[in-house]
């Protein structure tokens, strides 16, 4: 779980966002229980509303289910069904913002290839 | 629930609040959000019942609470307070009178809170330094208990330590034991995550009452080449401009369609929504809004 927010976009998102990250990241696994809303509102220091809704949407996307009187736990396909979303965004907002800047940079294409092909390799080796 | 209906107060001639209509709900905590001598603390003191409003209504559950034996005792008003008879006293004695006027005092809570906040009790209130003067006072609003409880610049003078602990007991009592609490501020950076909703305040009026996210989402910082932002923001509630070389960063006051955003992105402009603190400057600073 990150640590802090960040003031320039809505929290509720942010919530939302952190626990899938955290599921994407298999910090959290298919069938695990996520931090109870009381645990979210303490580590954040924010509303319990806010925590509400950020944990609604997970909800309404079925990323993770309710256990009536347990809590909320991670959906077996949720690992899934983020992968999809992500990749269907990561030319958007991952692959075009740094094409822009490596344009002005004056980065060939071929040296950005070059470049993605190292740090790969870097990351298999770990 | 909390009614103010045309509220004006005046103190001599000047108007410190004029027409101010603002409805609260039972649970939630507001953040009251004004510069200095915005008017916040009258607004409060009306809600409090330490001040009468020279035209308009307060009512609170149907009844007027001036002087009202019904009201008084559910509301708390937490405050910095510097009197001088309260300085001769020791710490565990203003507690205790604090405890015989609270119906709803828990004590077993307040001892909690003696602990956690470190609160010499002891010691008489004049020898304390300012953030410990002020941590007895939240740690009052805190065992009190009351259905409306209202922090008026309550932590000023504690550290970040002890301002993080606060909040942070304030949610765990929140979540609890619900209730209506209302929090004065101008440390709105630090506390932008607490409030459910949110009143700004200016001049003497209310400017904007919203959920804190909805009132978030009615602005939009717009960043990109001058001539394209000018284009943009045509038209539109602008509530603060700057330049910078051939950039220009504007923020808007009013909700974008997907349509106008989408035109935006299109243009090369760069969307952000501004932060409440952002908010609250804009709108207050002079030659903002109102003015």
């Amino acid at each position: 779980m990150k640590s802090a927010l960040d003031n320039n976009r809505p929290i509720y998102l942010q919530i939302k966002e952190s626990i899938e990250e955290d599921i994407l990241n298999g910090l959290l696994k298919p069938e695990d229980q996520i931090p109870s809303n009381s645990q979210l509102v303490k580590h954040f220091n924010i509303n319990p509303v806010t925590v509400l809704k950020g944990i609604n949407l997970l909800v309404d996307e079925e990323i993770i289910y309710k256990k009536r009187g347990v809590g909320m736990f991670v959906s077996p396909d949720a690992p899934e069904k983020l992968k999809k979303r992500f990749s269907k965004t990561f030319l958007k907002e991952q692959i075009e913002p740094l094409i822009a800047i490596a344009k002005p940079l004056g980065l060939s294409q071929q040296e950005v290839q070059e470049m993605i092909d190292r740090a790969w390799k870097g990351e298999e080796n770990d | 629930m909390i009614n103010f209906e045309n509220v004006s107060l005046q103190y001599g001639k000047n108007a410190a609040l004029s027409n101010v209509s603002v409805q609260l709900p039972e649970e939630g905590i507001c953040g009251v959000l004004g510069r200095n001598g915005a008017g916040k603390t009258s607004f409060l003191s009306l809600l409090c019942a330490y001040r009468r409003p020279t035209s308009g209504t307060v009512t609170i559950s149907g009844e007027d609470p001036y002087e009202n034996a019904n009201i008084m005792p559910k509301i708390s008003f937490v405050h910095d307070s510097k009197s001088e008879v309260e300085n001769e006293i020791k710490v565990k004695d203003k507690i205790k009178i604090a405890a015989a006027l609270r119906p709803n005092w828990d004590a077993a809570y307040a001892e909690k809170l003696i602990k956690l906040f470190d609160i010499p009790v002891k010691k008489k209130v004049g020898a304390l330094s300012h953030g410990m003067r002020s941590a007895v006072n939240v740690m009052i609003g805190l065992a009190s208990q009351a259905p409306i409880t209202v922090y008026d610049e309550a932590y000023l003078g504690m550290d970040a330590a002890m301002r993080k602990l606060f909040i942070n007991e304030l949610l765990e009592d929140y979540m609890e034991r619900p209730k209506l609490i209302l929090f004065s501020t101008h440390f709105v950076n630090e506390m932008e995550g607490l409030f459910s909703e949110a009143i700004i305040i200016n001049k003497g009026q209310v400017l904007v009452h919203d959920e804190s996210d909805a009132l978030r989402q009615r602005g939009t910082t717009v960043i990109g080449f001058i001539e394209d932002v000018d284009h943009f923001i045509d038209n539109r509630e602008v509530l603060s401009e700057r330049t910078l070389g051939r950039q220009k960063e504007a923020v808007l006051f009013g909700e974008l369609s997907e349509k106008e955003r989408q035109a935006a992105k299109e243009n090369g402009l760069e969307l952000s929504q501004p932060s409440l603190q952002d908010l609250f400057i804009y709108m207050t600073e002079e030659g903002g809004r109102d003015s």
